[in-house]
């Protein structure tokens, strides 16, 4: 298996005192944590990082580690050596979302057995999971089955924190909001003894769609006009959720101007609304006759749009 | 890898159906129930009604309340902390959306 060097993974020295090395994890996770952080592996990285620091935070796994060097050669295969662990205690870590790599289940593993009171909450009842998921905007908008291939982290039969995949054909509810979760009763975990299996939260959120954007349980849509339909109005045809409409302009408009479409965004309860922005698209001035109607309308319309920055 | 089954499952819109209580909280997200009631003391969820001597809460507090924790574990934040981060990251991510929609 690999080895992994968690100084290089935070960024300290092989001597760098505990303080170092809880300054380097701080700043580490502000990066990288999945609910703050920006950065596109930001996941695995902080995953990493995490593993990193329960071993060089403790101070016995941190020498333990220490006397496997700084590994093998690129390309070498990494084993424990035979003895091991031996004379060293590792205590078990705090309440984790996901598992270790092989590497420090290889080394601690049988550990990580901190969350070993978590059944203890369900009283009789198997453990709930909780996994997301990514999934298209029509599926809440017209509801549907899907299949979802979920990574749900559970405790085995040792008490260690695994991460399993499991793949589930759901019918999603119509109108679900991103954040919010479907509840499958009893797709859980079973424990043995227990009187019922937990339950399972899938909770959502949508891939970009497209045409429409979402804020909640509204739709937005970019809607290119020409110049005259936004000036003297008209009915344009406009995508919507439900089909495509004859939206009204009204004369007067300008880029940026917005038309509400009420209760036509996503179909929760209450419903959300369908909002067009304008956008003023230009016709291109390709040939001789495009080029001769935009000279006659600028000259039949005098028109100044710098005359507010006092040029 | 699990293959599908045939008949799809079906399941509602957690946050619709419920109301959760200080218990139903400490349940779905396996802690002891003072760390909820901690969690309400220190602004970092709101009890939406007090019935029956009873507080209860949005469907929404569930997941505000597994984010809480994972702040408060993985960042080593105090709650106070966690209350402000909470407020700052959905602040944060409705100008995204706006920002997004506005372009």
């Amino acid at each position: 298996m690999e080895f992994k060097d968690y100084y290089k993974v935070m960024g300290v020295a092989r001597d760098a005192t505990e303080a170092q090395i809880k300054q380097a994890y701080r700043r580490l996770a502000r990066k990288y944590h999945p609910d703050v952080s920006k950065e596109k592996d930001a996941e695995a990285r902080f995953k990493e990082l995490g593993e990193a620091y329960e071993v060089l935070k403790s101070p016995e796994k941190r020498a333990a580690y220490d006397q496997l060097g700084q590994g093998p050669r690129p390309g070498e295969d990494f084993r424990p050596p035979p003895d091991w662990g031996a004379g060293f205690e590792f205590s078990g870590s705090g309440a984790r979302d996901s598992a270790y790599s092989d590497f420090f289940e290889s080394l601690f593993g049988g550990a990580s057995a901190g969350a070993g009171g978590r059944g203890s909450f369900n009283s009789g009842r198997g453990q709930d999971h909780h996994a997301r998921v990514l999934l298209d905007l029509d599926a809440t908008l017209l509801g549907g089955t899907r299949q979802l291939s979920l990574q749900v982290p559970e405790i085995d039969a040792e008490g260690r924190l695994a991460s399993k995949q499991r793949v589930l054909k759901v019918q999603v509810p119509k109108g679900i909001l991103a954040g919010q979760h479907i509840r499958l009763a009893g797709q859980g975990a079973r424990a043995p003894g227990a009187q019922t299996a937990g339950d399972l939260y899938i909770e959502v959120d949508f891939q970009p769609h497209p045409l429409y954007r979402v804020d909640g349980r509204d739709l937005y849509l970019d809607l290119p006009v020409a110049p005259w339909e936004a000036a003297l109005g008209g009915a344009v045809k406009t995508p919507t959720p439900s089909g495509p409409v004859d939206l009204k302009i009204p004369p007067g408009s300008h880029a940026g101007s917005r038309m509400r479409l009420k209760g036509r965004g996503i179909p929760a309860a209450p419903p959300g609304d369908f909002y067009v922005i304008l956008q003023i698209a230009l016709p291109p001035a390709a040939d001789d006759k495009a080029k001769a109607a935009y000279a006659a309308l600028a000259a039949a319309l005098p028109f100044n749009p710098r005359v507010n920055l006092g040029v | 890898m699990s293959t599908p089954q045939d008949e799809a499952l079906s399941g509602a819109i957690f946050e619709e159906s419920a109301t959760l209580t200080v218990a139903d909280l400490s349940r779905l997200c396996a802690v002891e129930e003072w760390r909820i009631v901690e969690f309400v003391e220190e602004g970092v969820l709101e009890v939406v009604e007090f019935d029956n001597h009873q507080w209860h809460f949005r469907g929404a507090a569930l997941r505000r309340a597994r984010l809480a924790l994972r702040l408060e574990r993985d960042l080593e934040i105090n709650l106070a902390g966690v209350a402000l981060a909470i407020e700052l990251i959905e602040e944060l991510e409705h100008l995204r959306r706006e920002l997004e929609v506005r372009r």
